[in-house]
C-alpha cells in the first residue's frame, strides 16, 4: 500500500492530537509508585532553566514530566536518558520534588516496559 | 443527549427565508462534482412547489476559491459579487439564493461589511459602473439553498414517494449530517440553527423519516478547505480530516451522510476511496463504504426522480445499497448510460470499496 | 428617633451589615426576594478553604442576627427613588417602604452555562455545573443515581462564563479556581479510584491556605491539572463526553473521555440590579455589577448619598471578602446616619 501512497502523491497526515483515551498511562502510574513528586510538578520549568543539557540540546525534564503524564512515550526512552544527574534541577525546584530520582525512575519504568 | 436542549438553542437561531421569487445562483464545482444536485433544485422549486425562480445564465463564479486562498483581493470580490446582484436586480429580483456555501458565506461576509462600512458600499457601487456600467441594490433576503429545501421540507415529505425509512425493519435510517464550514461558522444568526447544533440538514433527516447522528467529530471541518485542497502537498491533511470523521461516526452504524457544501460530498465521497487504496481501509457494512448526498439529491431521491438522471452513477461509494434498502426504484443497466442510452462506459473497480453488483 | 435602613438582600452580606447596622441602634428592614435567609449558601454543600458546611457558616450569622431586624421575605425590589432625602423601596407585589439609607446587598448571579453552546449543558446528559454538583453533594447519594455507575474519569473546566469576551465577561470570578480544587477533593474522598482532571488558563490561588489545598489536591489526591481551555465537548455512543482542549505546555491539541463534565460557573451581576443602577443614573461598568464611588477608600459608597452596596453587588468575592465588605459598609452607612442627624 506504500505504492498507492506514493501514487497519489501524498500520505495520510499522522494526527498529532493526544489521544489521551489511547495512550499508555501505565509508565505514568509506575513512576508515581516509585516517585510521587511526578504529581507535584507544576510545569514551571525552573529544572529547564538550570539544565546543562537544556543550553545546547532540546532536552527539557518539565516536557518529559508532561509527556510521562500523558502517555506521549514515542522516543521519550532516548530523551529521558540525556540527563546527566548533575542535581542542579533539585536544588531549583519550588516543590521539592527529588528530580534525580524521578528521572532515574522514568528511565526504569521505560526500559522495563521496553518502550 | 436531550433532544430538548438542542431545541432551545435552534430557537435562538432562526432567520428569515423569503419564501417566493428567487434568483439563484449556482456553484462553480457542484455540477462537476454532482452533476444533477442544482437541476434536482430548480426541478423541486418549479415542478413540486411552484416557486417563481429565476437562473440566470450570464452570472460568474463569487471569487469564492480565490478570495479564500489569497489571489482576488477583497475589492475585486465585492465588486463580482455586486454584478450578480445587478443581474439580480435588472431581473426584477430581490431575494438571492447561492448553490455554494462558501459563497453564501461570502455574500453574508460583503453585505454584513457594507452594512458596517457604508462607505465600501459606495465604493463598490462606483467600481463596478465604472467597470460595467451596472448599478444594483442589496438583496432584501439572502439564503443558501439548503435554507430553501429546509423551508418546504415538510412539503417535499408530503410530495415524496419514499422516505429515510428501511423498507424491510420500517426503521429509521441513521443519517449523519455534515455542514459546510462556511454556511454558520463565521455568522452563526446566518444559518438554521446556528453553528454548534446547525438544524437546517436536521430539519430535513427529521422531516423526511430519518434519525439524525450525533458524533463527537461532527463539528470537524471535511478538509477540503481550499488551501489543503489546491496543493497536493497539503492533501493529507485534507484527507487526514476526513478520516477522523468516519473514524468517529462509524461506531453509529449510520447509512448515509447528507451534506449541503460543495466540497463536504465531493470529499467525504471520495476520500473513502483514496483512503481505500492508500491504507485499505474501508468503512460501511460489507466494504461498501458510506455513501455520501447533497440535500437536493436526498429530496430528488424521495420525490422519486431516477436516481441517474440525479446524478448518482457519479459517486465514488455507490448508492445502490442505499436505494435497495429505502425501495427507491431503478435500472442497473442504466447507471453507465448516457441521457440517449448511449455507453459512456464502465469505470474500473476499486481494490478494497467495494464496487456494487460488479 | 433611629434611622431607617433598608438591606436589599439577605444573602451573607446582607445579613452580616443587618446584624451590626441593628446592633448599633439603627431600625433594619432585611428584604429578600426568596422565602428564605441565606442565599447562595443554602446550595453550597462545603466551603473553601477549611470544608466547613455551608449550613454552618449560615447558623454562625443567624445566631447574631437580633429578633429587632424586621425580615421581609418574597419581597423582589423593582425600584429604589430618592424623594426628599429618602428613599422609596418598592417590591414587585406592591410593598413598600420608606428608608433613610439603602444598602445594596443584591449577589451576584451565577453564569447560566447554556450560553456555552459548544460546551453542551442542557443537551449532553453528563455535563453539570459547579452548582449542579454541590446539590449532589447535599443529596449525598453521591453521583451513582446519575450515571448509574460508578465514575471512572471527571473532568472541571474553571473559567466557565469569566474571562471570556463572547460570554461577554472578562473579569474573573475569583472562587471558581478553589471551588474546583475543593470540589475535585470532595469527589476523590467519595470515589478514589476515580481519575480527575481539571482543565485551567490559569490557576489563582490568591487566598490564604489555597495553595495548601492545591498542593493537598496533587500530591494526596492524583488530581491532575492540564493547563488547556475547552473548545467543545461532545457526546460518544457510550454517553461519555468527549473533550477536546489544548495541552498548552506541551504545545498539542489532547482529547479524552469523561464519565462526567463539571462547569465552573462564574458569576454574573442580576440583570434586574444593573437595570436599577442605571434608572438611578448611577456609574456603569461593563461588566453590569454596581460601580464604587472609589475601589480602594469608598468600596461601598455610591454618587448617591445614602446608597450603599456590598458583597458581591460589586464584583466577584470570596465569603471571607463579602463579610469583611459588609461591615466595611455599615461602619459607612452608620457615620452617613450620624451626619444627616
Amino acid at each position: 500500500m506504500q505504492d498507492s501512497a506514493s501514487r497519489f502523491g501524498y500520505f495520510v497526515s499522522p494526527d498529532r492530537q493526544i489521544d489521551f483515551d489511547r495512550n499508555n498511562h501505565e509508565v505514568a502510574s509506575k513512576v508515581a509508585a516509585a516517585e510521587p513528586g511526578l504529581n507535584w510538578c507544576i510545569s514551571c520549568g525552573t529544572c529547564a532553566a538550570t539544565c546543562t543539557a537544556a543550553k545546547f540540546t532540546d532536552f527539557s525534564l518539565r516536557r518529559i514530566i508532561l509527556q510521562v503524564k500523558r502517555g506521549e512515550l514515542k522516543g521519550l526512552a532516548r530523551e529521558a536518558q540525556k540527563c546527566m544527574l548533575c542535581g542542579k534541577c533539585q536544588l531549583v525546584c519550588p516543590r521539592g520534588i527529588s528530580t534525580r530520582n524521578l528521572i532515574l525512575q522514568i528511565n526504569r519504568v521505560l526500559q522495563s516496559e521496553n518502550l | 443527549m436531550k433532544a430538548d436542549g438542542k431545541k432551545l438553542i435552534w430557537k435562538e437561531y432562526q432567520k428569515e427565508i423569503a419564501d417566493d421569487h428567487y434568483f439563484y445562483a449556482r456553484s462553480c464545482i457542484r455540477q462537476n462534482f454532482f452533476p444533477g444536485s442544482e437541476k434536482a433544485f430548480t426541478r423541486i422549486m418549479k415542478d413540486e412547489l411552484g416557486k417563481d425562480l429565476c437562473d440566470n445564465q450570464h452570472h460568474t463564479s463569487c471569487t469564492g476559491i480565490g478570495y479564500h486562498t489569497d489571489v482576488v483581493p477583497f475589492e475585486t470580490t465585492m465588486t463580482v459579487i455586486a454584478r450578480q446582484f445587478s443581474l439580480m436586480t435588472e431581473a426584477g429580483y430581490s431575494n438571492y439564493i447561492a448553490s455554494c456555501i462558501t459563497s453564501f458565506g461570502l455574500y453574508t461576509e460583503i453585505i454584513e461589511t457594507w452594512k458596517h462600512f457604508p462607505e465600501t458600499l459606495e465604493k463598490t457601487r462606483d467600481f463596478l459602473y465604472k467597470a460595467t456600467g451596472r448599478e444594483f441594490t442589496v438583496p432584501n433576503n439572502l439564503a443558501h439553498a439548503s435554507d430553501i429545501i429546509y423551508k418546504f421540507r415538510n412539503e417535499i415529505a408530503a410530495k415524496a414517494k419514499y422516505r429515510l425509512v428501511d423498507k424491510n425493519t420500517g426503521s429509521p435510517l441513521k443519517v449523519v449530517e455534515h455542514i459546510g464550514c462556511h454556511y454558520s461558522k463565521m455568522f452563526p444568526h446566518k444559518g438554521v440553527g446556528g453553528a454548534e447544533y446547525p438544524y437546517v440538514l436536521t430539519g430535513m433527516i427529521e422531516s423526511w423519516g430519518g434519525e439524525v447522528v450525533d458524533y463527537p467529530e461532527r463539528r470537524h471541518c471535511c478538509g477540503f478547505g481550499f488551501r489543503q485542497y489546491a496543493i497536493q502537498a497539503n492533501r493529507g491533511f485534507s484527507i487526514a480530516c476526513s478520516r477522523k470523521k468516519f473514524d468517529s461516526m462509524e461506531p453509529y452504524e449510520p447509512d448515509m451522510i447528507i451534506t449541503n457544501c460543495p466540497g463536504c460530498p465531493m470529499f467525504l465521497d471520495r476520500w473513502q476511496y483514496a483512503l481505500s487504496e492508500m491504507e485499505g481501509r474501508t468503512y460501511g457494512k460489507d466494504k461498501q463504504g458510506i455513501p455520501v448526498f447533497t440535500y437536493e439529491e436526498v429530496a430528488g431521491m424521495l420525490l422519486g426522480y431516477d436516481p441517474w438522471q440525479l446524478g448518482l452513477q457519479v459517486h465514488q461509494v455507490p448508492a445502490e445499497p442505499l436505494l435497495d434498502k429505502i425501495g427507491i426504484e431503478y435500472d442497473p443497466e442504466a447507471k453507465f448510460k448516457g441521457p440517449n442510452g448511449e455507453d459512456m462506459g464502465k469505470p474500473a473497480a476499486p481494490s478494497y470499496l467495494k464496487f456494487y453488483q460488479e | 428617633m433611629s434611622k431607617h435602613v433598608a438591606v436589599v438582600g439577605a444573602g451573607i452580606a446582607g445579613i452580616e451589615a443587618a446584624s451590626i447596622l441593628n446592633a448599633m441602634g439603627h431600625s433594619i428592614t432585611l428584604i429578600e426576594k426568596n422565602e428564605i435567609l441565606g442565599g447562595h449558601i443554602n446550595h453550597w454543600h462545603q466551603l473553601f478553604p477549611n470544608r466547613r458546611q455551608g449550613r454552618d457558616l449560615l447558623e454562625k450569622l443567624y445566631e447574631k442576627m437580633d429578633d429587632s431586624i424586621q425580615v421581609q421575605y418574597g419581597k423582589e425590589i423593582t425600584s429604589i427613588k430618592p424623594f426628599s432625602g429618602k428613599f422609596i423601596v418598592t417590591a414587585a407585589d406592591g410593598w413598600v417602604t420608606n428608608a433613610d439609607a439603602v444598602l445594596m446587598a443584591t449577589g451576584f448571579d451565577l453564569f447560566d452555562a447554556h450560553k456555552k453552546e459548544e460546551y453542551g449543558y442542557g443537551i449532553y446528559d453528563h455535563v453539570i455545573t459547579s452548582a449542579d454538583l454541590e446539590e449532589i453533594f447535599i443529596q449525598g447519594e453521591g453521583l451513582n443515581p446519575r450515571l448509574g455507575k460508578d465514575p471512572q474519569r471527571i473532568g472541571f473546566i474553571h473559567c466557565v462564563g469569566s474571562r471570556d469576551e463572547k460570554a461577554g465577561n472578562i473579569y474573573c470570578s475569583k472562587v471558581c479556581c478553589i471551588t474546583a480544587v475543593k470540589q475535585a477533593i470532595e469527589i476523590k474522598e467519595l470515589y478514589p479510584s476515580v481519575e480527575v482532571y481539571c482543565f485551567y488558563m490559569d490557576l489563582r490561588m490568591f487566598g490564604r491556605h489555597y495553595e495548601e489545598l492545591y498542593q493537598e489536591a496533587q500530591e494526596k489526591h492524583n488530581i491532575q491539572f492540564i493547563r488547556g481551555r475547552l473548545s467543545e465537548a461532545s457526546e460518544n455512543k457510550q454517553g461519555g463526553v468527549v473533550v477536546k482542549v489544548e495541552d498548552t505546555l506541551l504545545g498539542k491539541p489532547l482529547k479524552l473521555t469523561l464519565d462526567l463534565l463539571v462547569l465552573m460557573s462564574g458569576m454574573v451581576a442580576p440583570v434586574a440590579v444593573t437595570n436599577m443602577r442605571d434608572k438611578l443614573g448611577l456609574a456603569k461598568v461593563d461588566d453590569g455589577f454596581l460601580k464604587p464611588v472609589d475601589p480602594h477608600t469608598q468600596a461601598n459608597l455610591s454618587e448617591l448619598p445614602g446608597f450603599f452596596m456590598a458583597g458581591t453587588a460589586t464584583g466577584p468575592k470570596t465569603i471571607t471578602d463579602t463579610l469583611t465588605d459588609a461591615r466595611s459598609a455599615a461602619l459607612e452607612i452608620d457615620r452617613f446616619l450620624k451626619e444627616i442627624i
